[in-house]
C-alpha cells in the first residue's frame, strides 16, 4: 500500500515523520522511568552502587556502531557497494555487542549484591537498561532484514530502499542517543 | 453554486484538482481484494473505522451490562439474583436454605472495575478516536488513505488482541481484576492480595500494555497524516474542528500512554520479579511481608499522569465531533474558530500538569495540592469558552433538530452540568469531603461518560451515511435520545446528594450504615432508570445494524449540505476515497450562509474579492 503516500519533494517523508512521531513515544516512556527514578530517590532510602566497567565499554560500542551505520548510509548513497556492506556489518556486530555487553553487566551487577529484590535503586537499574535493550533488539532485528536485502538484492539505489535504510539507521541513532541519555542520568543521579 | 449539482461537482474535483498520480499505480488486479483482505487484514482507513465502532459496540454492551448487574446489587439488595445464575455461575452464592442467590462481593468488585476499564479505555477511547478519527481523518484533509496503512490495520489488531485478553480473564476461576480501574498497588500488585489480583490482574496487563501500543500506533498515524497528507489548500487553519480535535488528541495520547505502559512495567516488575517498586511495610493475613522500601504514590502519579490526559483524550474528539455536528446542521459557522482551536490546545496542554487532584487525599504534600488546584479550577476557562462558542453557534441558527443535532445539543447540556462539579472537586479543601463518594460519581459520568457517548451518538447518526451509503432511522433516533438523556439525569443528578451526605463509591452494601440506610429508595429509583438506559441502547444497536442493509439508501452526496470534503466522494466509498484528482481546497469549511449562498463546501473556488480564512 505503499503507493498511498507520494513523497513530495522539499518534504520529510510522512513515514520518517512517523517514525518520528514514534520516538517520541518512546522517549516518553523513559522520561517517566526517569522521573520517578528522581521522586524515589529523593524520598530517600536509596542504594548507591558504581556500575560494572560493561556498561563503558557497551556505550562505546554503540556509539560507534551508530558511527559505522551513519557511513554505510553515506557509502550507499554515494556508490560506493563495499563500503555499504562493510560498515552495514560492522555497525550489526558492534550493536550485538552492545547487547551481549548489557547482559554481563547486569550479571556482574548481581555478582555484587545489586539484585532486583534489594533497594529499589537496583531495580530501577535493571528496569531502565532492560526496557532500553528490547528497544535495542528491535533495532536488530531491523538491521538483520537490512543485512539480507544488502547481501542477497543486487546493489541498486532506488527511492524505496534508500528510504527503508534511512528509516532503520534512524531509528538506530536514536536508541544510541537514548542509551548514552541513560547512561549519563544513570551515572549522575546515583 | 449552493445547489451545484453532484454533476458539476465531480467536474469540478476533475478539472481544478490536484492530481497526485495515484490512478496511474492502478493495474486491474492489484486492488482485488478477497474477503480476508477486505473485512478482516483491511489496510483501508474507512473499513478500520467500521471495525473499530463495532468492536466499541460490542465492548459497550459488555460494559453496561456490568453496571446494570452491579446496580441490581445496589438497588435490590434484598431481592434474590438466582436468576442470572446461568450466567454468571459460583458468582452468585445462593443460600440452600432459602434460594435467595447474592452476587459474591468479590464479584462485585470484579463488576466495577471490568465496567470502569472496559468503558474508559475500549468504548470511549478505542471506540471513540478509533472510529472517528479513522474515518475522518483522510477524508476530511482529502488524503488517499493514513500514512501508515499496515500500522493502521496493526492498531486494530493491537486493540482486539487486548479485548480478546481481557474478555478471557472475566472466564478464568479465580474471576477478573477487581481493585478498580485505576489499579492502584498494593491491590494491584500482589498476587495474593484478593482473588483478582492473581491471573486476573495479569490478563489484564498484557491486555492494557497491547491497548496502549494499539493507541500510540494508531496516534502515529493520525499525527503524520494531519501534518503531512493535506491535499493541496488545506492548510493547518482550514481544516475542520473535528480533524483539530483528533489531532490534538492523538499528541496528549502519544505523550501520556507510554508513561502508563512505564507504570505498567514497574507493577509487573512488582509482581513477578520481586521487586518493591510500590510496596512498602505490607501485611497480609497477619503476616508482614518483606517487601519495602516502595511507595505505592509514585504508581498513583504514573497512573494520573495519564488518567487525567486519558478523561480528555475521550472528550476532545467528542467536542470536535460536536463542533462540526453542529455547525452543519444549525447552518451557522461555528463560533469562534480559532478561539475553538486554542482551548483545545489550552485544555490538552493544561490535562497534563493537573493529575494530582486525582489524590488530594492520598498524603501528597498539602502545599503540592494548591499548585494542583489552581490548575485545576483554571481548566474551567477553556472549557468555559467551548462552551460559550457553542451557545453562541446556536444562537440565532436555522436549528434542524435531527438526531444528530438532539445528540449535539445534549452533549452541551451535560457537559455543562458534569463540568460545573469539577470546579467544587478541584479545591483540595472541599475534596476531602467528597473524595470517594458518589459525588465524584455523579461528575464524571455527566461529563466524561454520558457526554463522551453522546459525542459519539452524533458522529454516528451523523457520518453513518458516509459509513454505510444509508440512513438510519430517525423515529428510533429521536426516541433513543430522549429516553437515554431522561436516563442520564435520572440515574446521575441523584448521586450528587448521595455524595455531598457521604456515601462512599464502590462499596457493595449500605445496609449495614446507619446513615445511609434511608437512600434505599434513591438507590432502587437511580437502577430501574439504569435498566431502562440499557434496554434503550439495544434500541439504538437494532436501529444501527438493521440500517446497515435495510435503512434508507443515501441518492445525495451530500445529504446534509455539509462544506467538507468527505461529502465530496462517492456514495460508494472506493479505494483511495476519490475515484479521480484530489480536491483542492480554496476556504475554511465553515461558510454556511455567507452572502447569499446557503453552503460553499471547500472545495469550491473564491470569488473575486471573497476571503476564504478565518
Ligand atoms: C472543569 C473541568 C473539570 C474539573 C475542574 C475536574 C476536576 C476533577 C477532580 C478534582 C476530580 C477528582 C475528584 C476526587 O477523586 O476526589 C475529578 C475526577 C474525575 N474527572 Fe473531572 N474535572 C473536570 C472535567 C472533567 C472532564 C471534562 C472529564 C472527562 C471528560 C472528567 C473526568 C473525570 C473522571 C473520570 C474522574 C474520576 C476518576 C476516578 O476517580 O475514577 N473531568 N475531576
Ligand atoms: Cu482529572
Amino acid at each position: 500500500m505503499e503507493h498511498v503516500i507520494r513523497f513530495q519533494p522539499g518534504k520529510i517523508h510522512p513515514q520518517k515523520f512517523a517514525l518520528w512521531v514514534g520516538m517520541a513515544g518512546i522517549a516518553m516512556m523513559f522520561a517517566a522511568l526517569t522521573s520517578a527514578y528522581v521522586v524515589k530517590q529523593s524520598a530517600g532510602n536509596w542504594l548507591e552502587f558504581s556500575f560494572p566497567n560493561h556498561f563503558y565499554f557497551s556505550t562505546i560500542s554503540i556509539v560507534l556502531s551508530s558511527f559505522a551505520l551513519h557511513k554505510s548510509f553515506v557509502d550507499y548513497k554515494t556508490g560506493n557497494e563495499s563500503g555499504y556492506k562493510w560498515f552495514l556489518f560492522i555497525g550489526f556486530i558492534l550493536g550485538s555487542a552492545f547487547v551481549v555487553l548489557q547482559y554481563f553487566g547486569w550479571t556482574a551487577l548481581y555478582a555484587m549484591g545489586v539484585d532486583l529484590k534489594g533497594n529499589a535503586s537496583g531495580g530501577f537499574f535493571y528496569l531502565i537498561t532492560g526496557l532500553h535493550v528490547i528497544h535495542v533488539l528491535g533495532g536488530i532485528a531491523a538491521l538483520i532484514v537490512t543485512m539480507l536485502n544488502a547481501f542477497s538484492l543486487k546493489y541498486k539505489v532506488t527511492e524505496k530502499r534508500k528510504l527503508r535504510f534511512d528509516l532503520v539507521v534512524n531509528y538506530w541513532h536514536f536508541v544510541d542517543i537514548l542509551w548514552v541519555y541513560l547512561f549519563i542520568f544513570l551515572l549522575v543521579i546515583k | 453554486m449552493a445547489n451545484i449539482s453532484i454533476h458539476e461537482d465531480d467536474i469540478l474535483i476533475n478539472e481544478q484538482g490536484f492530481n497526485d498520480h495515484f490512478h496511474e499505480h492502478h493495474h486491474g488486479d492489484k486492488y482485488k481484494t478477497n474477503f480476508l483482505s477486505h473485512y478482516v487484514f483491511s489496510t483501508d482507513h474507512k473499513m478500520i473505522s467500521k471495525q473499530f465502532l463495532i468492536t466499541g459496540m460490542f465492548w459497550a454492551v459488555v460494559g453496561a451490562a456490568f453496571s446494570v448487574i452491579f446496580r441490581l446489587q445496589l438497588g435490590f439488595p434484598e431481592e434474590s439474583l438466582a436468576w442470572i445464575k446461568p450466567l454468571l455461575g459460583k458468582w452468585i452464592v445462593v443460600d440452600p436454605s432459602t434460594g435467595i442467590g447474592k452476587l459474591a462481593p468479590e464479584f462485585y468488585y470484579a463488576l466495577v472495575t471490568m465496567h470502569g476499564t472496559v468503558i474508559v479505555f475500549f468504548v470511549l477511547t478505542a471506540g471513540l478516536s478509533g472510529t472517528f478519527s479513522n474515518l475522518l481523518i483522510p477524508l476530511q484533509v482529502g488524503a488517499r488513505d493514513m500514512a501508515s496503512p499496515f500500522m493502521n490495520m496493526l492498531s486494530y489488531w493491537f486493540f482486539f488482541t487486548a479485548g480478546v485478553i481481557m474478555f478471557y480473564s472475566l472466564f478464568i476461576s479465580t474471576g477478573p481484576f477487581a481493585g478498580g480501574w485505576v489499579a492502584y498497588p498494593p491491590l494491584s500488585a500482589l498476587p495474593q492480595a484478593s482473588s483478582g489480583s492473581g491471573t486476573g490482574m495479569t490478563l489484564w496487563l498484557i491486555s492494557l500494555i497491547c491497548f496502549v501500543i494499539s493507541v500510540v500506533l494508531g496516534g502515529i498515524n493520525y499525527i503524520t497524516t494531519v501534518l503531512n497528507l493535506r491535499t493541496k489548500g488545506m492548510t493547518m487553519w482550514r481544516m475542520p474542528l473535528s480533524v483539530w480535535s483528533f489531532f490534538i488528541t492523538a499528541i496528549v495520547g502519544l505523550l501520556t500512554f507510554p508513561v502508563l505502559a512505564s507504570g505498567f512495567f514497574m507493577l509487573i516488575a512488582d509482581r513477578s520479579l520481586g521487586t518493591s517498586f510500590f510496596l512498602s511495610d505490607i501485611f497480609i493475613a497477619g503476616q508482614a511481608l518483606d517487601r519495602v522500601g516502595g511507595s505505592p504514590i509514585l504508581y498513583q502519579h504514573l497512573f494520573w499522569f495519564l488518567g487525567h490526559p486519558e478523561v480528555y483524550i475521550i472528550i476532545l474528539p467528542a467536542m470536535g465531533i460536536v463542533s462540526e455536528v453542529m455547525s452543519v446542521h444549525v447552518r451557522k459557522p461555528i463560533f469562534g474558530y480559532r478561539a475553538m482551536v486554542y482551548s483545545l490546545m489550552t485544555i490538552a496542554f493544561m490535562s497534563c500538569i493537573v493529575w494530582a487532584h486525582h489524590m488530594f487525599v492520598s498524603g501528597i504534600n498539602p502545599f503540592l495540592s494548591n499548585f494542583f488546584s489552581f490548575f485545576t479550577i483554571l481548566i474551567a476557562v477553556p472549557s468555559s469558552v467551548k462552551v460559550f462558542n457553542w451557545l453562541t453557534t446556536l444562537y440565532g441558527g436555522n436549528i434542524r433538530l435531527n438526531t444528530p443535532m438532539l445528540f449535539t445539543l445534549g452533549f452541551v447540556t451535560l457537559f455543562i452540568s458534569g463540568g460545573l462539579t469539577g470546579v467544587f472537586m478541584g479545591n483540595h479543601v472541599l475534596d476531602i469531603q467528597m473524595h470517594d463518594t458518589y459525588f465524584i460519581v455523579a461528575h464524571f459520568h455527566l461529563v466524561m461518560g454520558v457526554a463522551a457517548f453522546f459525542g459519539m451518538f452524533a458522529g454516528v447518526y451523523h457520518w453513518f451515511p458516509k459509513m454505510y451509503s444509508r440512513f438510519m432511522n430517525e423515529t428510533l433516533g429521536k426516541i433513543h435520545f430522549w429516553g437515554t438523556l431522561i436516563c442520564a439525569y435520572a440515574i446521575f443528578w441523584p448521586q450528587h446528594y448521595l455524595g455531598l451526605a457521604g456515601v462512599p463509591r464502590r462499596y457493595y452494601s449500605f445496609d449495614s450504615f446507619e446513615a445511609f440506610k434511608h437512600f434505599a429508595d434513591m438507590n432502587k429509583f437511580i437502577t430501574i432508570f439504569a435498566i431502562i438506559a440499557f434496554f434503550l441502547q439495544l434500541l439504538f444497536l437494532i436501529n444501527f445494524f438493521y440500517s446497515i442493509w435495510h435503512g434508507k439508501k443515501m441518492t445525495n452526496k451530500n445529504p446534509w449540505k455539509s462544506n467538507t470534503l468527505e461529502w465530496t466522494t462517492p456514495i460508494e466509498p472506493t479505494h483511495g476515497n476519490w475515484p479521480g484528482n484530489l480536491p483542492v481546497v480554496h476556504r475554511w469549511a465553515y461558510d454556511y450562509n455567507k452572502d447569499d449562498r446557503e453552503y460553499v463546501m471547500q472545495h469550491i473556488p473564491l470569488k473575486d474579492g471573497e476571503v476564504g480564512d478565518h
